[in-house]
């Protein structure tokens, strides 16, 4: 789908990662000292307890939440550097997410909840139109386009998800948890859609999940537990 | 606009909240739009008074009356370039309720002084030629449904305490919107010999209206009318029109003071109602809120949404507010004469829209400053 930019092998860079959260008088220490590189085109599952700092990785890495203290790069560019409004653009044209509850906007239709990201370009009304019907098509939802996310299942809402996020060719995919609210049929179908994005059309994902199963999809997996990274399971 | 879809789902997500305080707004704007016309039929005479016209009157009151040949007198005094004169008739027409203002005058000084009536040439050829001939106003000829050629009755209970009869020769219109155009007038010189018959009153008028050369030496000229008639047996107060106007107004109280309280009143509670709901309205979505930043909406473009959505409720609901007062007041005076000049001026629908658009920027600034403030992380967690 993308060309990905070249950064010396690693589309992704964590170095020296530090995440110290502040409650009241307690620092917690979330992540310590930890790096990561993820190359362009891999399927990477990160996996680890309740608790262990895997979905506040995965908020460093896509620009949600700044480090205490290292780096983070993605495709050359360091997101700890970037000003609130210039990391909110760079998430705009660099990141897509995909999150454990779907996260769609209620009030939306499938189609306008593709279309939202879409919204921050300067593609035009039929531009974007199209681009919505292609991510759509993508998962397979082309069908349920005018449906509100009420009346679609947790399955199809997870796929409207993955089209939100995938509408405007990031250059890599966030997925937290994309299959943890879902029975084993519509989880997947889901990591069958993520595997053949990865695939298929070159796509860098990186999924956090508490499932074996799920993270055997992966082409890599990673585990993290109190703040350290392993290439290994926990015992 | 492309995001209008998010900012009208967001607004109708909750149908029932969203109408009810649209419907709050609405009534607040039917009676914006109400009270400016009361406003307007109160002081808009004010308003329209000439700026090179003075009023003389007696010195102790209106009701007492001034000799007719002070007019020569005046327009002898420099700087006064004419003279009119007025008196009130009192009359009524059928049944007290159909109020309106008549006066007997000199029709070509009259007309000459007051050019913001219109009157056909014909129609004031024929005035001139009929001793008994009146022109009125075409809201009064409306009202009731006069034509030129009737004859109209009226009893003065002040003059004669009989029934006059006049000849309708003319109906004039105003030259602007809120020109009063339900008063009725007659030839003096017809009033003044009628007088007669009660041996009371005869050359004795109102009061006179002149109209000074230059508006800004209208003080000086003032007093110079004043001093004319000082130690005479009826000493005169020469005022503005305007000033005039104003004092009238006065009698029923400060119109402009009491109407503001009123609306302040009913504003600051649509601005308790309004905010709490855009508070409500945030606070309800702070995880779909996160869910934007996520995606690359910045936080102005989240302050600029929410601001959007709060003044689309307030514009839509001022705006609805609006039209409604303005169809309710496009009827008219609702008190049969006794405001003629009651309308909403566009000049305050124009800021009556212009408060809507204020009202949603204030009840929406802290609900959307808020949503700016979002710590993305934090906000999905609350998803």
């Amino acid at each position: 789908m993308s060309d990905q930019p070249a950064t010396n092998g690693a589309l992704v860079r964590v170095e020296g990662v530090e995440k110290v959260f502040h409650r009241g008088t307690e620092d917690i220490h979330v992540l310590a000292n930890l790096n990561l590189q993820v190359p362009a085109g891999e399927f990477l599952a990160l996996m680890g307890p309740s608790g262990s700092g895997k979905s506040t990785l995965l908020n460093l890495i896509g620009g949600l939440d700044r480090p205490t203290k290292g780096r983070v790069s993605v495709a050359g560019d360091h997101i700890e550097k970037l000003s609130d409004h210039q990391l909110a653009a760079w998430r705009a044209r660099h990141i897509g997410f995909v999150f454990q509850l779907y996260n769609l906007i209620p009030v939306l239709t499938a189609e306008r909840n593709v279309e939202l990201p879409l919204l921050l370009t300067h593609l035009t009304k039929a531009e974007r139109r199209k681009h919505v019907e292609t991510a759509l098509a993508m998962v397979g939802l082309t069908h349920r386009a005018q449906h509100y996310p009420r009346t679609l299942s947790g399955g199809e809402q997870q796929r409207v998800g993955i089209a939100r996020g995938i509408v405007t060719d990031p250059t890599l995919l966030l997925c937290d948890e994309p299959t943890g609210d879902l029975d084993r049929k519509s989880g997947d179908e889901i990591l069958n859609l993520l595997q053949a994005l990865n695939r298929e059309h070159g796509k860098t994902i990186i999924m956090v999940t508490h499932d074996p199963h799920a993270s055997a999809r992966a082409s890599r997996t990673v585990y993290l537990n109190k703040g350290e990274l392993t290439n290994t399971p926990l015992a | 606009m492309k995001f209008f879809h998010l900012i009208r789902g967001n607004l109708l997500r909750h149908k029932l909240r969203t109408s009810l305080t649209l419907l709050s707004i609405l009534v607040a704007f039917v009676l914006f739009g109400f009270l400016c016309a009361v406003k307007q039929a109160l002081v808009g005479g004010v308003a329209l008074a000439g700026a090179d016209r003075l009023i003389v009157r007696h010195k102790v009151s209106i009701i007492q009356m001034l000799p007719e040949s002070y007019q020569a007198r005046m327009e002898r005094i420099p700087g006064v370039a004419a003279a009119a004169h007025q008196t009130w008739f009192g009359g009524i027409y059928q049944d007290p309720k159909n109020f309106f203002m008549q006066c007997p005058v000199v029709p070509e000084q009259f007309m000459a002084m007051f050019p913001e009536f219109i009157l056909p040439a014909d129609q004031m050829t024929a005035w001139l030629a009929t001793r008994t001939g009146a022109i009125v106003g075409r809201n009064t000829a409306e009202r009731f449904q006069w034509k030129i050629g009737d004859k109209i009755p009226i009893m003065s209970p002040i003059w004669l305490r009989k029934p006059w009869e006049f000849d309708l020769v003319g109906i004039f219109d105003g030259k602007e919107k809120g020109t009063d155009t339900t008063s009725f007038y007659f030839r003096y010189d017809y009033f003044d010999e009628a007088r007669q018959a009660q041996n009371w009153g005869q050359g004795q008028v109102g009061w006179f209206t002149i109209k000074v050369d230059d508006p800004a030496q209208a003080a000086a000229v003032a007093q110079a009318v004043d001093r004319e008639f000082e130690n005479s047996p009826a000493e005169t107060k020469t005022e503005p029109e305007g000033a005039f106007a104003q004092a009238f107004v006065n009698q029923i109280g400060n119109i402009a003071f009491i109407i503001a309280g009123i609306l302040s009143a009913v504003f600051f509670t649509i601005l308790l109602v309004t905010g709490s709901t855009m508070s409500q309205a945030v606070r309800e979505r702070i995880g779909e809120l996160g869910v934007l930043k996520a995606i690359g909406f910045t936080n102005r473009q989240v302050l600029g949404l929410v601001l959007a959505e709060s003044c689309l409720l307030t514009v839509a609901g001022g705006g609805l507010g609006l039209a409604l007062a303005w169809l309710l007041t496009a009827r008219g005076d609702p008190t049969g004469g006794m405001m003629p000049m009651f309308f909403f001026p566009v000049r305050d629908i124009l800021i009556g829209f212009a408060l809507s658009v204020a009202l949603g920027v204030i009840t929406g600034i802290l609900p959307a400053q808020q949503a700016m403030r979002l710590r993305v992380a934090d906000a999905l967690r609350r998803m």
